[in-house]
C-alpha cells in the first residue's frame, strides 16, 4: 500500500499554508489523508480516556484533601497509627507418647517508644530504678538504636521477671513511651535432653534475613539453627500477626483499627521416646559417645543420645561471647552430634557384613573352617588376631561369636576390597542416611578406585585385611550401624531413618503423617541372614561369645562387639600392657550394636564410646540397659 | 549541523512542561529524603537524581540528532540487545529484596527492564509502519506484536517485576488499539485469556502479588503490609488539605511510614506538603504533557512517526495514571514509579529518551525529499 504522497514545494515558511507551496526539486513528505482520518479518532479517544481518569483522580484527591482533609490532618498530628507485632507461638515438639519436649512460655520485654517520651532522662532513671538496673545500660541501647526511626519501639530489656513487670505496669501511667510486649519464648522442658536432635534457636542473622529462605522474617526473631528446630523451621515457625492501632500523644492505645491474627507454628510429633532417651543419656553418664536406638520394623528413631550435651536455654537467653568461646573450644565438642555427625572405624561390628558378603558371593560356606593360630601372615607381615593364643579351628558361626580376626582376614582377602565395599554400601554405609537433620556425616567406605582418586596411590592388598575387620579407612556413624543391623535383623530391609512422624496444624484437619521409607531391599538370601543372625545371638548367648556378660534371662539379645583401634599396635607389643599404659586419646573406641528380642526384633541399639576401651565391657552393657528399659517398659504397660 | 527548520519545529512547550514536572519532582524528592540527608549527608540520593536528570537531558539531546526514520531499520537490533540485557539480568543481576532487576556497572546500576519500555515502542511502531500493514490489521498481523511483547514480559516477570511487566502490556495494548482493532478480536483475545486466569493466579503470581490485588477489593486482608501503606498514604495526602503543610513540613513523611516514599509513593509526599493546589498543578502538567505529545503525533508526517510518539506518550501516560491511582488508593499497589518525579536513574533516562523521540518527530514533521 502506498502511504506517502509527494507535494511539490519550493519555499519554506512558518505559515500553515506551506503545503500548497510549489517547488522544483524538494517535496514535502505528507501522510495520506484517508489514513490520518482513521487515526484522528484514536487520538481523541486516548485524550478522552486520560482526561477522564485524571478527572476522577482529581475528584478523589479533592475528596481526601478538601472534604476529609480535616480528619486526616487530625490523624496525622494528634494521633498516630502504629503497627504492633503479635508474635506467633512456635510449634510444640512432642515425643511419641505425647509428652511435650519443647514448649513455649510467655516472656515480657520492656520497650521504649522514644517519640512518646516527655523527659528521656527522667524516664530512663525511673525504669532503671524499678527494675534494679544501671541507667547506663539503657543509654547504650538507645545509642545503638539512634538511627532507628523514633516511632519504632526499642527493646530496653528482654525477658523481664514478674517482679519487675508488676512494678512497671503499676507505674506506666507516669512513664509515657514505656511499653511491655508479650512474646512466647522457647522452653526446653528437659534442657539438654536430646539436645542434638531437637537443636536450638537463636536470633536470625543479617544474611539469613536477606535470603530467599527466610522471606517474611523480621529482624530480632528467633530461628532454628540446629537439629529439628532448624530442619522443620518452616513448619514450627508460624506466621506473625499484627495490629494497626491508633495511639494518643503518650503512646496509649486508643482504638484498634485492624488486626491480623498470628498463625501458630505447627506441632511436631516425634518417634522419640523421652523416657528411653533419658535412660540412654543416663547410661552414657559423663562418657563421650553416642547411643542410637531405632525400630528395625520402620526406621523410626526411638532415642539418640550424644554426650557431652549442651544447654539449649543458653541459646534462647543469648550467648555471651565468653560462653560461645567456651562452648566452641571445648575439647569434647559438646555441639557435635555423635549419633550421626561424627564417624568412627566400625571395628569388629563390621564383620557380620563381611560374613554376609562372603556367603552371598559364595567365597565362604557357613561351615568351611579356617584355623586361627593367633595371627595371619601376609606378604611378610604378621596380622594379629585379637586373641594372641589364637582361636583354633573356626567356622563362620564361631568366628562371629568369638570375633576371630584371622577368619575375617582370610574371608576379606577372598572377597577383595571392592566387593566388601559394595555390600557395605547396600547396608547404607558410606553415604548419608537421609535423616534430613543438619550436620550428618556420610562416613567412608573405601574402594580401590576411591583410594586412587583421593590419595593417588593404588590399593594395597594388605589394606583389605584391615578393612575386613573394620579398621583402616572405614568410617561409620552410630546411626548408620544401627540401620545396617536393623537390616540384618529384619532380613534385608534398609530403612530411611526418621524422627518426626506427624506434623499437625492448629486446626485438626491440617495433619501430615510421615510414612516410613524403605530405601533398599538388600538382595541376600534369607538363609545367609539366618546364619549371621544366629552368630549374633551367639555373641550374647554362648559362653564363648564376646558379650556373654550382658546375657539376660528375660530377653534374647543379639549383637556384636567392636573395638576400634585408634593407634596401631606395634609388632610384638603386649596388648594388655599397651592398653594399661595408653593415654586417654590413644584408647580404642568401644562399640556394641545389638537388637532384641532376637526372634522378633523390635529395637536396635548401637552404642559408641570414644576412647572407651573394649566394646564388650564398656559399650555392650549400655546397649543391654537401653534394650531392657524399652522392652521392660512395654511389658509393664501392657500388663495392667 | 542542525537545520534551521528542524530547530523551528522543536516543541518548546513540551520542554517547559517537562521542566515544571521535574521541578516538582526535585522538591518532593528533597523533602522525602530530607531526614535521611540530615542523618547521613554522604549517601545523598538527591544529588544522584540531579546527576541522572542532567544525564537524561544529554540523552534527550542526542536523540534529536538522528532522523527517527533510521530507527525503523535499527529497531530489530535495538530490540535484540535489550532482550540480551534482560537475560543478563537474570544471570548476573544484582539481587535486592528477593528480585533481580539491576545490572551493576561499577556502582552504576542500570535497570534494563526500564529501557525495554522504550525499545518495545520502537519495535512495534516499526512493525506496524511496514508497507504491508494497514490500519485495522488482520488477526494474523497481530500475532507478531503479541509475541514481541510477551518475550520481554516473561523475562521481566522472572526477575520478578510485576509493575514493569504491566507497563509493557499497557504500552503494547495502546499501540495495537491505536492501529485500530476490531471488536471481535478483543472478544477473541478476552475469551482466549479467560482460561489462563486460573493457572496464572495459582502458579505465576507470588502470594504478595495476589494479596495486593485482593487488598484492593478487601483492604482488611493485609492490615500490616499494603493495607497499612495505603492507609498511611491516604493520611499523608488528606492531611495536606487545600494549601498543604508547606515545604519540608510534612510529618507523615518523616515518620518513615513508607519504605518507598522516594520512589513509588512520592506523590503522597508532594500532596502532603503542597495540598490540593499542588496536586492540581501536577495533574494539569501531566495532562498538558500528554496533550502536547499527542499533538505532535497528530501532526507527524508519517505513520511511523505517529506511532512512535503515541507509544512514547503511552509509556509516560500509563505510568502516571497507574502510579497516582495506586497512591490515592484506587488501584492495587504495584511497583510503578511516577514519571520524572520518583527517584530512579534508568527510568529517567528512558523517559528523557521518550521525550527526545517525541521532539524528534516534531522537528521532522516537514521533511523534504528530492525527487
Amino acid at each position: 500500500m502506498k502511504s506517502l504522497k509527494m507535494n511539490k514545494l519550493m519555499f519554506l515558511s512558518n505559515s500553515d499554508d506551506r503545503r500548497d507551496n510549489e517547488g522544483e526539486n524538494l517535496h514535502l513528505v505528507n501522510w495520506e489523508a484517508t489514513e490520518t482520518a482513521i487515526f484522528q479518532k484514536q487520538y481523541l479517544l486516548l485524550m478522552a480516556v486520560m482526561l477522564l481518569v485524571l478527572l476522577v483522580y482529581l475528584l478523589r484527591v479533592w475528596h481526601l484533601q478538601v472534604l476529609q482533609g480535616a480528619k486526616y490532618r487530625y490523624q496525622s498530628e494528634n494521633n498516630r497509627i502504629r503497627l504492633e507485632d503479635i508474635p506467633a507461638p512456635r510449634g510444640i515438639i512432642f515425643d511419641r507418647n505425647g509428652t511435650p519436649l519443647v514448649e513455649n512460655r510467655p516472656a515480657y520485654h520492656l520497650l521504649l517508644v522514644r517519640e512518646d517520651v516527655t523527659d528521656m532522662n527522667q524516664t530512663i532513671r525511673e525504669v532503671a530504678r524499678l527494675c534494679g538496673k544501671n541507667p547506663e545500660d539503657f543509654l547504650n541501647v538507645l545509642e545503638a538504636n539512634k538511627n532507628v526511626p523514633k516511632f519504632v519501639p526499642v527493646r530496653l530489656l528482654a525477658d523481664i521477671d514478674r517482679d519487675c513487670l508488676a512494678k512497671i505496669e503499676a507505674q506506666r501511667i507516669r512513664l509515657p513511651g514505656v511499653m511491655v510486649q508479650l512474646e512466647p519464648k522457647r522452653e526446653y522442658k528437659w534442657n539438654g535432653t536430646a539436645a542434638h536432635l531437637i537443636g536450638y534457636l537463636s536470633e536470625i542473622t543479617e544474611n539469613e534475613l536477606n535470603s530467599e529462605a527466610y522471606q517474611g522474617y523480621y529482624a530480632g526473631e528467633d530461628v532454628g539453627k540446629f537439629g529439628i528446630e532448624k530442619t522443620f523451621e518452616k513448619y514450627l515457625h508460624g506466621k506473625r500477626g499484627g495490629r494497626q492501632v491508633e495511639v494518643d500523644a503518650v503512646g496509649r492505645r486508643m482504638r484498634l483499627l485492624d488486626e491480623a491474627l498470628p498463625i501458630p507454628g505447627r506441632n511436631l510429633w516425634l518417634t522419640l521416646d523421652v523416657e528411653l532417651q533419658k535412660t540412654a543419656e543416663a547410661c552414657l553418664q559423663d562418657k563421650v559417645g553416642a547411643i542410637v536406638a531405632l525400630d528395625p520394623r520402620n526406621g523410626a528413631i526411638l532415642a539418640l543420645a550424644s554426650k557431652p550435651s549442651f544447654d539449649q536455654e543458653q541459646f534462647i537467653r543469648g550467648l555471651t561471647s565468653e560462653e560461645w568461646r567456651k562452648l566452641s573450644r571445648d575439647p569434647d565438642h559438646p555441639l557435635l552430634n555423635r549419633g550421626f555427625g561424627a564417624a568412627y572405624p566400625p571395628g569388629s561390628t563390621y564383620k557380620p557384613l563381611v560374613a554376609l558378603a562372603a556367603l552371598q558371593e559364595g567365597t565362604m560356606k557357613p561351615d568351611s573352617s579356617i584355623y586361627c593360630p593367633g595371627f595371619f601372615y601376609f606378604v611378610n607381615r604378621k596380622y594379629r588376631c585379637w586373641r594372641d593364643r589364637g582361636h583354633g579351628a573356626m567356622n563362620m558361626h564361631n568366628a562371629i561369636v568369638q570375633s576371630c580376626d584371622t577368619y575375617f582376614y582370610q574371608t576379606g582377602m577372598r572377597l577383595g576390597v571392592d566387593k566388601i565395599a559394595q555390600y557395605a554400601q547396600w547396608f547404607g554405609l558410606g553415604a548419608k542416611t537421609g535423616i534430613g537433620l543438619p550436620g550428618e556425616h556420610p562416613g567412608l567406605i573405601p574402594t580401590s578406585w576411591w583410594k586412587k582418586q583421593a590419595i593417588g596411590v593404588p590399593w594395597q592388598k594388605g589394606e583389605t585385611l584391615s578393612i575386613a575387620i573394620g579398621q583402616g579407612f572405614d568410617l561409620v556413624t552410630p546411626l548408620q550401624m544401627a540401620l545396617a543391623y536393623a537390616a540384618i535383623a529384619n532380613g534385608g530391609k534398609l530403612w530411611q531413618p526418621y524422627v518426626v512422624r506427624r506434623i499437625e496444624g492448629s486446626n485438626l484437619e491440617e495433619v501430615d503423617e510421615i510414612k516410613s521409607n524403605l530405601k533398599n531391599k538388600i538382595p541376600i538370601e534369607p538363609r545367609y541372614f539366618e546364619t549371621v543372625q544366629k552368630g549374633l545371638l551367639g555373641v550374647v548367648e554362648e559362653s564363648r561369645g564376646t558379650a556373654h556378660a550382658i546375657k539376660d534371662a528375660s530377653v534374647l539379645i543379639a549383637g556384636k562387639t567392636g573395638t576400634a583401634q585408634v593407634v596401631r599396635l606395634a609388632d610384638g607389643v603386649n596388648r594388655k600392657l599397651a592398653a594399661k599404659n595408653a593415654k586417654e586419646e590413644e584408647l580404642d573406641h568401644a562399640w556394641f550394636v545389638g537388637y532384641a528380642p532376637a526372634d522378633d526384633p523390635q529395637i536396635v541399639v548401637s552404642a559408641l564410646i570414644e576412647h572407651g576401651g573394649h566394646g564388650s565391657s564398656v559399650a555392650a552393657p549400655l546397649v543391654q540397659q537401653v534394650i531392657l528399659a524399652y522392652l521392660g517398659k512395654k511389658v509393664e504397660k501392657t500388663e495392667p | 549541523m542542525m537545520d534551521r527548520r528542524l530547530v523551528e519545529n522543536f516543541d518548546w512547550w513540551i520542554i517547559w512542561t517537562l521542566l515544571g514536572i521535574l521541578t516538582i519532582g526535585l522538591l518532593s524528592l528533597y523533602s522525602a529524603l530530607y531526614p535521611q540527608i540530615q542523618e547521613n549527608p554522604t549517601q545523598n540520593l538527591f544529588i544522584k537524581q540531579v546527576v541522572w536528570i542532567s544525564l537524561g537531558f544529554v540523552v534527550l539531546f542526542c536523540t534529536l540528532l538522528i532522523d527517527y526514520d533510521r530507527l525503523k531499520t535499527l529497531s530489530l537490533w535495538i530490540y535484540l540487545i535489550a532482550l540480551l540485557m534482560l537475560v543478563a539480568v537474570l544471570v548476573v543481576g544484582k539481587e535486592v529484596n528477593g528480585s533481580k532487576r539491576w545490572l551493576d556497572f561499577g556502582g552504576f546500576q542500570l535497570q534494563p527492564s526500564e529501557f525495554m519500555k522504550g525499545v518495545i515502542v520502537i519495535q512495534l511502531a516499526s512493525y506496524f509502519s511496514s508497507q504491508d500493514t494497514s490500519p485495522f490489521p488482520s488477526f494474523n498481523k497481530l500475532i507478531m506484536p503479541a509475541v514481541l511483547t510477551v518475550i520481554p514480559i516473561v523475562l521481566i516477570l522472572a526477575e520478578p517485576d510485576l509493575g514493569t511487566a504491566i507497563c509493557l502490556v499497557t504500552i503494547s495494548a495502546t499501540l495495537i488499539f491505536f492501529m485500530g482493532i476490531r471488536w471481535r478480536y478483543i472478544l477473541i483475545v478476552a475469551l482466549g485469556c479467560l482460561p489462563l486466569i486460573w493457572p496464572i493466579w495459582h502458579h505465576v503470581l507470588k502470594p504478595y502479588q495476589k494479596t495486593r490485588i485482593l487488598i484492593l477489593l478487601r483492604p482488611d486482608l493485609d492490615p500490616l503490609g499494603a493495607g497499612y501503606h495505603i492507609r498511611q498514604s491516604k493520611i499523608a495526602i488528606g492531611s495536606g488539605m487545600t494549601w498543604g503543610k508547606g515545604f519540608l513540613k510534612g510529618t507523615q513523611n518523616k515518620l518513615h511510614f513508607l519504605p518507598e516514599k522516594h520512589t513509588d509513593f512520592i506523590f503522597s509526599v508532594w500532596a502532603e506538603e503542597w495540598g490540593f493546589v499542588g496536586c492540581f498543578v501536577l495533574l494539569v502538567l501531566f495532562a498538558l504533557l500528554v496533550l502536547l505529545a499527542l499533538r505532535v503525533a497528530r501532526r507527524s508526517k508519517d505513520r511511523f512517526g505517529s506511532l512512535l510518539v503515541v507509544g512514547m506518550t503511552a509509556l509516560i501516560m500509563w505510568q502516571v495514571l497507574i502510579n497516582i491511582g495506586m497512591v490515592i488508593g484506587l488501584l492495587p499497589v504495584v511497583g510503578i514509579p511516577l514519571p520524572f518525579v520518583s527517584y530512579g536513574g534508568s527510568s529517567l533516562i528512558t523517559l528523557c529518551f521518550a521525550i527526545g523521540i517525541i521532539e524528534n518527530v516534531s522537528m521532522r514533521r516537514y521533511v523534504f525529499q528530492s525527487r
